[in-house]
This record gives C-alpha cells, sequence and structure tokens, in this order.
C-alpha cells in the first residue's frame, strides 16, 4: 500500500526535537511612510487632538482619517477633530502578550466610540478605535457594566508625545 | 429563481481527500500538498495528466518560513506544466479557493481543475505560531498597542455576548458539540468528550476567551477535484453541483463598526443564496459547516448566513437544533474546534465535508436526515471577508 495512505505523519514534541531539521531566523527591519492623512492625525496627537475626516456623501467622520472615502471612493477635504471622549463599545482582559506570554498584570483593551461635536452616526458605522482602558476592574469587564461606560482619553505629557496612538496611555473610565 | 445566466458550464465536484490534521507533522508542505492531492484524484477516479489547471491556497508565508511558498509547495499541488493559481483572503482562503476553481471551470477555461490548500502553522516554532499575526495590523492604529490575535475575538465576542444576551455556557456548547462529532473524524486533531465546565474551567487566555473556546495549531492538507458537467457526467453518477458561490469585503478597519453581527457575511451569502436560486435558507439548507476557530463564530455566522434568526443561534445550540441528528447539523465534520485549523486546509475541510454528506459517504460522521444542499463557510482577512459555497446533488 502507498505510503501516502497514512495521511501524514505526526509528531510528539520529543520526536520533533530529535528530527533532522533547519532552523531559520528571518529578520526584516521596516521603516514606513506614515502617508499623507496620518502624518497629519499624527501630528495632531502631539498636540492633544484627534483628527478626522468627514466624507458629505456617506455623512461619516473616519478615524483614523483618510484622504478617500472607502465607501463613496471621493477626495476628503474636510478635516474635523473628535472629543477625546467616547463610550466603550466592547472591552475584554488580555492575559497574554503579543506572542502569547503570560502577563504579569492583566490588561484591560477595548474599543471605544469616539464623539464627534456636531456630527452623529448609525449604531452601525461610526468612529472607534481600539486602545487600552484604565481606570476599570476585571469584575467591571466580567459583569458588562463597562459597556457604554464614558472614557477620556489619559494623554502623555506633551515634552513626552511621539507622534504615536501611544501618545493616549489609555481611554479612562469616567465612572458616574 | 437561478439568476446565473451569465454562467457557461455547470461546475460538479467529483473526488476529495485530506490528510490528517495534526500539529507538528514530519511532512512537508509539498509532502502535505500531494497526499491531499493525490487523494482527491483517486476518489475523482484520474490522473494528474487529466488535469487542466490546478488553483491552490495557503495563509501567511511566516507560519511556513518560507516567501514564495505557494512556489515552494506548488509541485506537491500538481501545478507543474499546468496554469497555476494561488490565491489567499486570509482564514476566508478554504473555502475561496474553491470559488477561484469554479471560475475556472464556470467560464469554460478548463475542465478538469485540482483544488489544493496546503498549511504547516507548526513551523513557527518560537515564539508561538500566534506570533506571526503581530504583522496583520494597521502599523499605526494598533501594532504600536502590542496586540495579539485573540484580543480582536475576544472583543467580538463580548460585543455578541453583551448585544444579545448570550452567555459563555451558551457559548461553550459549540465546542462541546464539535469536539464530540470530531471523535467520529478519522482526521480529526482535537476530538474530546468535554463538558462545558471543561471549557469554562481551561487556561484563561483573554476574557472572555478561554483555551477550549479555541481551535488548535495544525498542519495538513485538503483536495478536491472540479469540473465540468460533460465530466462530471463521464465520471461519476454522483456529481455534487456547486450552486452557488459568494464573497465579499468589509473594511479592514472593524474597530468602525457593529461587531455583533457580520454582515460582511450576510452580504457573501445573498450572493451565494441569489445565484443559486435559495429564497429560504433555513427551510433549503438541509446541512452547515460554517466556521468555527472559536466557539463563538459558529453562532455568530449561522446568523450572518440567515441560518438562525439573529441572537437566536445560541437557543438553536441549546435546542439541540445543530447536532448532528438535528434539523439542521452544524459542523458534523466537528469543525476547526475538533478536527483542526490549519488555515487554509481548514476550510476546504468543510467544502470536502459537505460534498461527502452529501454523497452519504460520511461515514460515522453522516447526519441522520436526508441531505440534498449544504453549505460551507469561511471568513478571514482582518475581519472581513465571508467566502461562501453552496452545494446539492
Amino acid at each position: 500500500m502507498a505510503s501516502y495512505v497514512r495521511g501524514g505523519t505526526p509528531l510528539r514534541d520529543e520526536e520533533f526535537r530529535a528530527i533532522i531539521k533547519e532552523i531559520d531566523r528571518p529578520r526584516a527591519r521596516y521603516n514606513m511612510a506614515a502617508g499623507i492623512a496620518y502624518s497629519r492625525f499624527l501630528e495632531g496627537l502631539k498636540r492633544g487632538e484627534i483628527l478626522g475626516t468627514y466624507c458629505p456623501s456617506c455623512r461619516l467622520v473616519h478615524i483614523p482619517p483618510k484622504i478617500y472615502c472607502p465607501y463613496c471612493f471621493r477626495y476628503l477635504s474636510k478635516w474635523v477633530r473628535a472629543s477625546d471622549e467616547g463610550r466603550v463599545v466592547t472591552a475584554v482582559i488580555s492575559y497574554l502578550s503579543a506572542t502569547l506570554e503570560k502577563l504579569e498584570k492583566p490588561e484591560i483593551i477595548g474599543v471605544i466610540r469616539l464623539d464627534v461635536p456636531g456630527y452623529r452616526f448609525t449604531s452601525y458605522r461610526f468612529p472607534g478605535i481600539l486602545h487600552r482602558i484604565c481606570g476599570a476592574s476585571e469584575e467591571d469587564v466580567k459583569t458588562q457594566r463597562i459597556f457604554d461606560a464614558r472614557v477620556k482619553a489619559r494623554w502623555l505629557p506633551p515634552d513626552k508625545r511621539v507622534g504615536s496612538i501611544t501618545d493616549i496611555e489609555c481611554f479612562e473610565v469616567i465612572w458616574g | 429563481m437561478k439568476t446565473n445566466i451569465y454562467v457557461k458550464n455547470r461546475v460538479a465536484i467529483v473526488g476529495a481527500g485530506m490528510t490528517l490534521f495534526r500539529r507538528r507533522m514530519l511532512e512537508t508542505p509539498q509532502e502535505l500538498a500531494w497526499i491531499a492531492a493525490k487523494r482527491a484524484l483517486d476518489q475523482a477516479g484520474l490522473e494528474l495528466r487529466d488535469i487542466d489547471c490546478v488553483v491552490s491556497g495557503s495563509a501567511p508565508d511566516a507560519f511556513d518560513g518560507i516567501h514564495l511558498k505557494g512556489e515552494y509547495y506548488s509541485e506537491g499541488a500538481g501545478a507543474i506544466r499546468k496554469p497555476h493559481i494561488r490565491v489567499f483572503v486570509g482564514g476566508g482562503t478554504g473555502v475561496f479557493v474553491p470559488i477561484a476553481a469554479w471560475w475556472h471551470v464556470a467560464s469554460g477555461l478548463c475542465r478538469r481543475v485540482l483544488v489544493v490548500a496546503e498549511e504547516k502553522m507548526s513551523s513557527a516554532a518560537d515564539p508561538h505560531p500566534q506570533a506571526v499575526f503581530r504583522h496583520i495590523w494597521d502599523p499605526f492604529m494598533e501594532k504600536p498597542l502590542n496586540p495579539n490575535l485573540i484580543w480582536i475575538f475576544a472583543l467580538e465576542m463580548h460585543r455578541y455576548m453583551h448585544k444579545c444576551g448570550v452567555t459563555k455556557e451558551d457559548i461553550a456548547l459549540v465546542a462541546v458539540k464539535n469536539k464530540r462529532n470530531a471523535l467520529d473524524n478519522p482526521y480529526a486533531q482535537a476530538a474530546a468528550n468535554i463538558t462545558v465546565e471543561d471549557v469554562l474551567n481551561s487556561e484563561p487566555l483573554v476574557y472572555p476567551v478561554n483555551r477550549l473556546d479555541i481551535s488548535p495549531v495544525s498542519d495538513g492538507a485538503a483536495a478536491l477535484v472540479m469540473v465540468s458537467e460533460e465530466w462530471a457526467r463521464r465520471l461519476t453518477d454522483t456529481p455534487v453541483w456547486v450552486e452557488g458561490i459568494g464573497y465579499t469585503l468589509d473594511t479592514s478597519y472593524w474597530t468602525n463598526r457593529e461587531l455583533s453581527y457580520p454582515v460582511y457575511l450576510k452580504n457573501a451569502a445573498e450572493m451565494a443564496y441569489k445565484m443559486a436560486g435559495i429564497e429560504r435558507p433555513m427551510r433549503e439548507i438541509d446541512v452547515a459547516e460554517p466556521y468555527d476557530p472559536f466557539d463563538y463564530k459558529e453562532l455568530h455566522h449561522l446568523e450572518g448566513l440567515g441560518l438562525a434568526p439573529r441572537c437566536k443561534a445560541a437557543e438553536m445550540t441549546r435546542e439541540g437544533v445543530t447536532q448532528r441528528d438535528g434539523d439542521l447539523p452544524v459542523c458534523p465534520s466537528g469543525g476547526l474546534l475538533g478536527v483542526g485549523n490549519p488555515i487554509a486546509a481548514a476550510g476546504l475541510m468543510k467544502v470536502a465535508e459537505i460534498f461527502w454528506q452529501l454523497r452519504g459517504e460520511a461515514g460515522k460522521r453522516q447526519v441522520k436526515k436526508s441531505v440534498t444542499t449544504g453549505l460551507a463557510q469561511a471568513w478571514g482577512d482582518l475581519m472581513q471577508i465571508g467566502t461562501v459555497v453552496i452545494l446539492r446533488r
């Protein structure tokens, strides 16, 4: 009977360590340009501002900003400033790092729907960003008390800001 | 009413094959691709020389550590001296490969197509294979926050739980069902008889996700043979027809939309239903393999596919509707949670499972009711794409 009938040869961890193999460590470093819209957005963060672009056709404010509307495919020239406050759309507790190592101190992560004064959005499309949430406990997440909670950006001091999304340390819950 | 008036040829599946799904296989990606491809050819009763074109799929090159991975495995996939294309839409790839193969046959370009999906995730050894996903994020908005992939699924799962009043217990029932179904699947990696408590008590990763809510790291391959109607009639008395295909993309800015309901999938499903002439999917689909890399995704996807009313998939699961002997058997193969998740191969495995179910060839996994129409679905890119295939015997 042909050997393919076995359909593959699973190995245990110990067996795998003993087999003949190659070990490769690709290393690559990338310098990525931030582009037209993001450059302005990141400059705004240095000043403590969250900027977006407005599409008059579908009336969405795009955050992060774009120079085009991906839905209407038109050039966007109107820049608007969002509030650094918003509401929690969803939140979780991460016990693991980016490489899946156990974290000593779990982090709370969420999606924040930002307020943009003077603009209204549907519940399906809105300006939202991913960020850390502070001022909340694991219990607040597990009981879902954190859903819809008001949050406000906690900024690094102006001299520490570099033009990165991490110029905002986290979004802090304003319980009340 | 069917609306696929521009399609030149009807397309049928006449053979399927796959490898074991396991972590740490001895075989190379080429060898895995060859095993699955050879088995599919054997079932179809064809040799490689009978094949006109090859369509293949695989997820990020970074898992195998071989950039140009498609070219690397292509000879195992039977692609030498033939027109070959590799397609990629992240996790949606497995169901997108037969969609791309469908274009080849439906257009009249090729009559007999070999369709292969291969993945070897375990080569990405150190740190965990999941670390490959560090580089899929927006480099300015998300990457600086050091996310891991489980974050986004946990965020979506929790939103779904909140919006639909679904509990972790409800969701764990999916993992229990699929891992139990996989006990009857000879290819399965993560088959088990577990309880809801086992899921809830397994290691917490990113609340609300625990270890047993997630499919494993896997290696494996799957393959199909897809042919024109003329060849289907020549080769077999029991062809399975590809009646509908659907695929649509949503934005990768997933934080800018309601996460509790997958509109990306609703649109794809509507495209496929329209082509297949299906007006009432809940009544007309007999068996389904929605994409279940996480247990909540089965519920979320059943709703996006219109196979469950919005927010009602958990109730259907509790009532046993989705069991193998239920009214709508869901993931009778064992799904990704039970069979394993070699990304592209896992999606294609779902199409193969529906093929076998419709032919009555699923052995101990055969669903109890008589089935004529089935659906397989996958999901991928950055929470973006739905890929749907509808099969009928």
